[in-house]
């Protein structure tokens, strides 16, 4: 874990008044408490995703919560399809499991 | 080597700024693999769509390419993207710690949403494993508890109670959770403790600092001296330099919220309040009748701002 001095060195272009805000937004949620947040690598490379859709993807502000609440939540399904498979592929006898793939491949 | 960047952002050699540009904001929203979880091609199309707008995108760099000077992979600019060993957000968020981020539909932020959670439901199938469903409960933490850390007894609504143990620091909102102490099942569900922290007469918290008003005598004030302050961790004594004036701040290093974990311990300020006291005659016989009192306005300059 980091602390935001070593942050604001580590990625360029990121300006420390503007990582308190999106801290303030929600939008980055490290650990510790104001004045001593530290980040984890998860916080890091989110900092780096909304830095670069701000400003290499020129997305406004306003629709920064947007676009970061339909990732998390694509995120969130694409963790649970994980599990499932997982649980599948341990459990599910070789038919069930033909079945499955059977289903999601034909056309609905 | 790189490709034509001009085919790469699919622009004519004679495309102005604005249509590179247009052309490059485009293919970068289509690209960019945090958005793009599920296509293995991602990465590898945005760092060339990427590196052809490095190229086309600086009016100089893209004249010298079009000379010949510089070839398609002669960018000086770093490639988009975290910096060698380490890796994008998509690979954080679908790993186990990406829950941190989930948008927080029902009760656990891994729970399995609408559609899973009726895969197995309906059938009830004998023998089924059942979780135990977290339960939310409020507890009201007494504000010196909060900053030392203490173990909390909780009584239960349906009877029963347990043991909080809260972390010295804890701060109003704050969420424990007790893994298994919430509905029972197979696991058993969490309890989750959201805390309240009652205020204090005499302290008041700012982060890590505990602020506190200290009233000092004006003999004190005028004379300096030794004087004990009540601190969260037991009183201490504190010298007040002669002259203090009312509102002067004292810090007392370390003496405001204890260390825990990888926090260092705060610090107490003290702020000073001068108090008259009882009516004292011999004091005012001194005030009314000394000659030599120096001549200031304490007010003065109050008048500007208004």
């Amino acid at each position: 874990m980091i602390t935001i001095e070593t942050l604001v060195v580590t990625i360029s272009g990121l300006d420390r008044a503007e990582v308190e805000h999106w801290i303030a937004q929600d939008w980055v949620r490290p650990t510790g408490s104001a004045g001593a947040w530290l980040f984890r690598d998860i916080d890091v490379a989110r900092l780096r995703l909304i830095r670069e859709l701000r400003y290499e993807l020129q997305l406004q502000e306003d629709a920064l919560p947007v676009v970061l609440g339909l990732l998390d939540q694509l995120y969130d399904a694409r963790r649970r399809l994980r599990r499932l498979r997982n649980a599948v592929n341990r459990n599910a006898p070789p038919e069930i499991r033909e079945a499955v793939l059977q289903a999601l491949t034909a056309e609905e | 080597m790189a490709g034509d960047p001009y085919k790469t952002l699919g622009v004519p050699r004679d495309a102005t700024d604005k249509q590179i540009r247009a052309a490059y904001l485009k293919l970068a929203k289509t690209s960019h693999p945090d958005l793009h979880p599920g296509d293995a091609t991602a990465e590898e199309r945005f760092k060339a769509v990427s590196a052809a707008n490095d190229l086309l995108g600086d009016p100089e760099r893209r004249a010298r390419f079009d000379r010949g000077e510089i070839d398609a992979d002669g960018h000086e600019r770093p490639p988009p993207g975290p910096p060698p060993g380490q890796r994008y957000y998509r690979d954080h968020a679908e790993g186990p710690g990406g829950a941190q981020y989930s948008a927080g539909f029902g009760t656990d932020a891994d729970d399995l949403g609408d559609i899973l959670s009726g895969l197995f439901g309906a059938r009830g199938r004998a023998g089924m494993r059942r979780e135990g469903e977290d339960r939310r409960h409020a507890l009201a933490v007494p504000f010196l508890d909060a900053v030392r850390g203490a173990t909390q007894r909780l009584v239960l609504p349906e009877g029963g109670s347990l043991d909080v143990h809260i972390p010295p620091g804890l701060e109003s909102g704050q969420v424990l959770r007790l893994r298994g102490k919430g509905g029972p099942g197979d696991p058993p569900g969490d309890a989750l403790i959201e805390v309240e922290v009652a205020p204090h007469p005499l302290f008041r918290r700012d982060g890590r600092d505990i602020h506190l008003d200290l009233p000092i005598s004006l003999a004190e004030a005028v004379l300096g001296g030794r004087v004990t302050v009540p601190t969260v961790s037991g009183p201490v004594t504190m010298t007040v330099p002669a002259g203090s004036d009312s509102g002067a701040r004292l810090r007392l290093r370390g003496k405001g919220v204890p260390a825990s974990g990888n926090q260092p311990a705060g610090d107490a300020y003290a702020t000073l309040r001068v108090v008259l006291g009882p009516a004292d005659a011999g004091l005012a016989t001194f005030l009314r009748d000394r000659t030599d009192a120096p001549v200031w306005d304490p007010r003065a300059g109050l008048g500007d701002s208004v």
